[in-house]
């Protein structure tokens, strides 16, 4: 469970949000400089709000009245940029396991297996992320994002740098995720058909505004 | 040009051990500093900028001058260190070290800092939603992205700190055996009549040194570029 209430200016840019969402992949839509990316990284801890409360899973992460700010490496979120963003000085593996080791959690063999299995990375475990094709690497991300065991994952248009065919090759692991991961999502994207298969809720984003909240009706 | 004799190992070894205890030691502040420089903002950034880079352009024998002033026996931090800790720079190994040291840290700092400067930051982001707190990004991906930069940089410093004389000679002399490096041994050997020899084979070994720091720091340079790329 998710809840955003916050004000935060950006140069001439304004954005205000409010919602509470309990679905299980909530979709922030809205054209590109509608302020998704910025509200999504207040969520993460990396943009400060100016005004506001945020709340994740009944924990106060944000609450600017109260002088609350808990920094982004201890909110126990998962990030999957739209640039892959792998550490490209370690292996696939190691990537993966990167988030497991900063938090200090004891090795899970299985749920690390579970993943590699669900996102088809088994054969790229030695692999540099240099020597991946862009949908791998989202995949891998993907996977390192939830080995960090977060109680929620941020997604900010993970597609928005494949092509079609690309995408169309990563959408499904993506509906399998939200079946079977268990964690509960916030999916960025400009892309009605993408929110459609993805989402359960929908946040509309206008102009740094929410103008509808709601089922994915909303998006028609 | 025959054998090297005891008196020019004596020198060459000094020289080495000077140099490498030098960079050695100036490495944790040399990366402690080209992180502040690459990464904050603060007053006075350029000033701090500028005092690094003072011994690249003041002429040697002033920086050796300030530093027998500053830490001679009778030196405000010299004095201190003599009487409290039982450590002394005028005329011995250690002072022609510090020396070395701070000579060479203008060259030590350069390449770390711009190999800090050219990580992608939103790799360190990426790190923090993970999980990692700020001192654990700094470990797991700024330094080991910097990495060849600080090899490099210590290539770099080692050569410098090799070849140091002015600050060195003005700061601890030239004794034979506790401070005369390679550079003023050649000094001493070109002002003694049949030092002609001698002096020569310094000169070889010095050239050696010097271009092997310099392709060194090239190769560990064209690492950084392959390692950023993630190849």
């Amino acid at each position: 469970m998710l809840k955003v209430d916050v004000q935060k200016q950006l140069g001439e840019f304004a954005l205000q949000a409010s919602f509470a969402s309990e679905g299980r992949v909530t979709g922030l839509f809205g054209a590109s400089g509608a302020g998704k990316t910025s509200l999504v990284n207040m969520i993460a801890g990396l943009l400060r709000p100016d005004r506001g409360t945020i709340v994740i899973d009944g924990d106060v992460v944000d609450d600017t009245a109260k002088g609350i700010h808990v920094p982004t490496y201890r909110r126990r979120i998962g990030y999957v940029f739209q640039d892959a963003r792998l550490f490209p000085h370690l292996n696939v593996a190691q990537n993966l396991d990167y988030g497991r080791r900063m938090n200090g959690l004891a090795a899970d063999p299985a749920q690390q297996s579970r993943i590699v299995d669900l996102l088809d990375i088994g054969a790229l475990l030695d692999r540099r992320p240099g020597k991946l094709s862009g949908g791998e690497r989202q995949r891998v991300a993907l996977g390192r994002a939830l080995l960090a065991k977060p109680r929620l994952l941020l997604l900010d248009e993970p597609l928005g740098a494949l092509d079609e065919a690309r995408k169309l090759e990563i959408l499904p692991y993506l509906v399998r995720l939200r079946d079977e991961a268990n964690v509960p999502m916030v999916y960025v994207s400009h892309d009605v058909a993408e929110l459609r298969q993805l989402a359960t809720q929908i946040v509309m984003l206008r102009q740094g505004q929410v103008t509808s909240f709601g089922g994915v009706k909303v998006l028609a | 040009m025959s054998e090297i004799t005891p008196a020019e190992w004596t020198a060459i070894l000094l020289s080495l051990r000077v140099a490498i205890i030098a960079t050695l030691v100036a490495t944790p502040f040399g990366i402690a500093l080209a992180w502040l420089l690459a990464r904050r903002d603060f007053w006075g950034k350029s000033v701090l900028d500028a005092v690094v880079h003072l011994p690249l352009v003041l002429p040697p024998v002033v920086t050796g001058y300030l530093l027998l002033l500053t830490f001679g026996k009778r030196g405000l931090v010299g004095g201190f260190l003599a009487d409290y800790l039982g450590i002394v720079f005028a005329f011995r190994w250690t002072g022609a070290a510090l020396a070395c040291g701070v000579m060479s840290f203008p060259l030590l700092v350069r390449p770390i800092r711009l190999s800090i400067e050219a990580i992608d930051r939103r790799l360190e982001q990426a790190a923090e939603t993970l999980g990692a707190a700020p001192w654990k990004v700094f470990a797991t991906v700024t330094l080991p992205l910097a990495l060849p930069g600080v090899l490099a940089g210590m290539v770099l410093g080692f050569a410098k700190a090799i070849g140091e004389f002015g600050a060195t000679i003005t700061f601890v002399s030239n004794i034979p055996g506790e401070t005369q490096t390679i550079s003023s041994a050649i000094y001493s050997l070109i002002q003694t009549p049949d030092g002609d020899a001698a002096a020569g084979r310094l000169v070889i070994i010095s050239i050696v040194l010097a271009l092997g720091a310099l392709i060194a720091a090239e190769w560990f340079a064209r690492r950084a570029t392959a390692r950023l790329h993630g190849n």
